[in-house]
């Protein structure tokens, strides 16, 4: 490559002479481009290939998210094509990784259609993954100007409104997944919903595959679940909820699946990450028409989501699920049994909660982001927790969460209903502690115990749960430590 | 039967000094502290009687706590609960509601199932109490409220 080529080749004959080009001097990289307040901004982690350098990756990335080919092509010169060009304007070495980069790329308004998740995705991640001059990406983070989070719904209820209508405040809610995962009959199924609502519990769950199967059809599940839940209620004077799994192999199933849910009088429905970003957006409006909450499911998110040197990290998934518009999402628990490193989850739990969001590297977040007013996703820990780590979860997660126990309900020895007050005793413990300004974090084991004195449940709970904790190195991690302040 | 609605109900009833430490923790946090009751515990019963509009202006939680003990000495068979009203943009809403008072007996919910066409049910729940009116649900007499103690 001759010092010239290095240069963006300016508009022009020479810029579309028939050939391949280097992206870089295509004009996709712009190193004194500042973005506008109305670009979207998409940060990747780049893993050049060996010999291409880190502004020619961004670049080509930055081209194939936006309007290159692999040649040059005479048509451009139709269009008003700097525009549309995604523009490479900042290449960092990542921190202690060698090889690779993070590299940010702006994107005019107008390459996207307004309030579609589907056309974002289709140019962000659309072809960019597999191109061969990388080795390996992975899109960080993204900054969605408020001109275009202003053209989604957001989630159809909220935490506030959510918590407005189930009558619950100050504490975090409580689930149970209904386990085993496969094989109940509706009406053992139901019996599972009751006994933990009646015992204490907000919420059950239908599992992510619970679907329509040999072993239980989906109306037979709604019909004996909603049992459950209306005998709860009316045995506690509460409301209860159970998410029922709409998931399907067609949206016409799904609609029919949730209006017979809302038929029953169930306050919230659920869908699975696998349906897809259109038919989430589909569903959303749906739960918005209907004053449905709508709970989603990640399933299969990690796939994609774990390995740091390629595919797309979870805090962009929470973004561009905010902006579909859900109720509810599975975010991590930090001391359970899946994937969860502190600093990670904080940042998704920010950016799923907050009205805006400032930098912040140790937590993984890049940019500064305001939700102009698009309301709040309630976050849900669920895998491998239960009454005994209360006092983490409440320092981790805070009050506004669903914490899910699922084993740690259903698997008390003295039975579900036990385990269901247990998980609530705990929480209430927990936050009058709180409230009334003890170290609740690091006397957290002492408040359970006490109230444990008086609660035979949770005393059967600590008891049986007592050494049982995932502690396993995190996968996804911050690539920034704080530096420590000094006095 | 206990109704378990608001943050503490799985909690043995919380003392006049455990109150005081909650609403304190409300007032800390700037939110304003109201006092509702009622006699209809229907989960779905949004508006219970208002002890007085949201104190405002109120900073001191033995003022509010005042005010609570005056509730229940007004309506010693109904249910007494405090809220916290946060005004914070976003929020806008309770932040915090728990019972402090409630009747002695409480007999709860009938659940009454109306069956239909494909095994659909329609539930809905009835209040035991509720079948005697306003202010006679819950006191062993029926008298209602003595406003004059």
């Amino acid at each position: 490559m001759t010092g010239a080529a290095k240069r963006t080749i300016k508009e022009g004959k020479e810029r579309y002479k028939a050939g391949v080009i280097p992206y870089k001097t295509m004009g996709y990289w712009e190193p004194e481009y500042v973005p506008k307040d109305t670009d979207i901004i998409a940060l990747f982690r780049v893993t050049p290939q060996e010999g291409v350098d880190s502004e020619e990756a961004a670049a080509a990335v930055a081209g194939e998210s936006s309007t290159a080919t692999w040649t040059v092509v005479w048509t451009d010169r139709l269009t008003a094509c700097e525009i549309y060009r995604g523009k490479a304007y900042r290449v960092d070495p990542v921190p202690n990784q060698p090889n690779q980069y993070f590299a940010y790329i702006a994107y005019d308004l107008d390459l996207f259609e307004p309030g579609s998740i589907a056309n974002l995705t289709a140019s962000i991640i659309g072809n960019v993954f597999g191109f061969k001059a990388i080795k390996a990406l992975r899109l960080e983070d993204m900054r969605m100007p408020v001109a275009y989070v202003k053209t989604f719904d957001g989630p159809p209820t909220g935490i506030v409104v959510e918590r407005e209508r189930l009558d619950k405040f100050g504490r975090p809610l409580l689930g149970a997944t209904v386990k085993p995962k496969l094989g109940l009959s509706g009406k053992n199924y139901g019996r599972v919903v009751y006994e933990a609502l009646k015992g204490g519990l907000d919420f059950t769950k239908d599992d992510e595959n619970i679907n329509s199967q040999p072993f239980m059809h989906w109306r037979d599940r709604y019909l004996y679940v909603m049992e459950g839940v209306n005998r709860a209620s009316a045995a506690t004077g509460e409301v209860k909820g159970s998410y029922l799994n709409v998931t399907a192999a067609t949206m016409e199933d799904m609609y029919e699946r949730a209006e017979f849910a809302k038929e029953l009088g169930s306050v919230i429905i659920m869908i699975d990450l696998v349906i897809g970003f259109t038919a989430i957006q589909s569903m959303s409006k749906w739960a918005r028409r209907n004053d449905m909450i709508l709970h989603l499911h990640r399933a299969g998110y990690a796939t994609y989501a774990r390995q740091k040197n390629h595919g797309i990290s979870f805090r962009v998934i929470a973004k561009w699920m905010r902006m579909a518009g859900v109720d509810h999402i599975h975010s991590g628990t930090v001391v359970g049994k899946l994937e969860g490193d502190p600093h990670m989850i904080k940042g998704f739990y920010d950016t799923l909660r907050e009205p805006r969001l400032s930098a912040s590297l140790e937590n993984g977040l890049f940019f500064d982001q305001d939700w102009a007013s698009l309301r709040k996703v309630m976050p849900v820990a669920s895998g491998g927790i239960h009454a005994g780590q209360m006092h983490q979860l409440l320092h981790y997660l805070g009050e506004d969460v669903v914490l899910q126990f699922g084993g740690g309900t259903i698997g008390h020895p003295d039975g579900i209903q036990a385990g269901a007050t247990a998980n609530r005793v705990a929480v209430e413990a927990m936050i009058q502690a709180r409230n009334e300004g003890r170290d609740y974090f690091k006397d957290g084991p002492e408040i359970l115990e006490k109230a444990a004195r008086w609660c035979k449940p949770l005393r059967a709970a600590l008891e049986v749960w007592k050494d049982i904790t995932f502690e396993y190195e995190s996968t996804d991690t911050p690539d920034f430590v704080p530096t420590p302040t000094l006095v | 039967m206990r109704i378990t609605q608001g943050t503490f109900s799985f909690l043995p009833d919380l003392s006049d000094e455990q109150i005081r430490k909650q609403v304190e923790y409300c007032l800390n946090n700037g939110w304003a502290v109201s006092v509702e009751f009622t006699d209809d515990p229907h989960p779905r019963n949004t508006y219970w009687e208002m002890w007085g509009p949201p104190m405002f202006d109120l900073k001191d939680p033995a003022a509010v706590m005042q005010e609570v003990n005056a509730c229940r000495k007004a309506y010693p068979n109904h249910y007494i609960k405090v809220n916290a009203l946060d005004s914070t943009r976003g929020w806008e809403t309770i932040r915090l509601s728990f019972i402090v008072h409630r009747p002695k007996h409480e007999p709860g919910f009938r659940l009454a199932r109306q069956e239909g066409e494909g095994r659909n049910i329609r539930y809905t729940l009835h209040s035991y109490a509720t079948d005697r009116p306003e202010g006679e649900r819950y006191s062993v007499d029926g008298a209602g409220p003595d406003r004059n103690r």
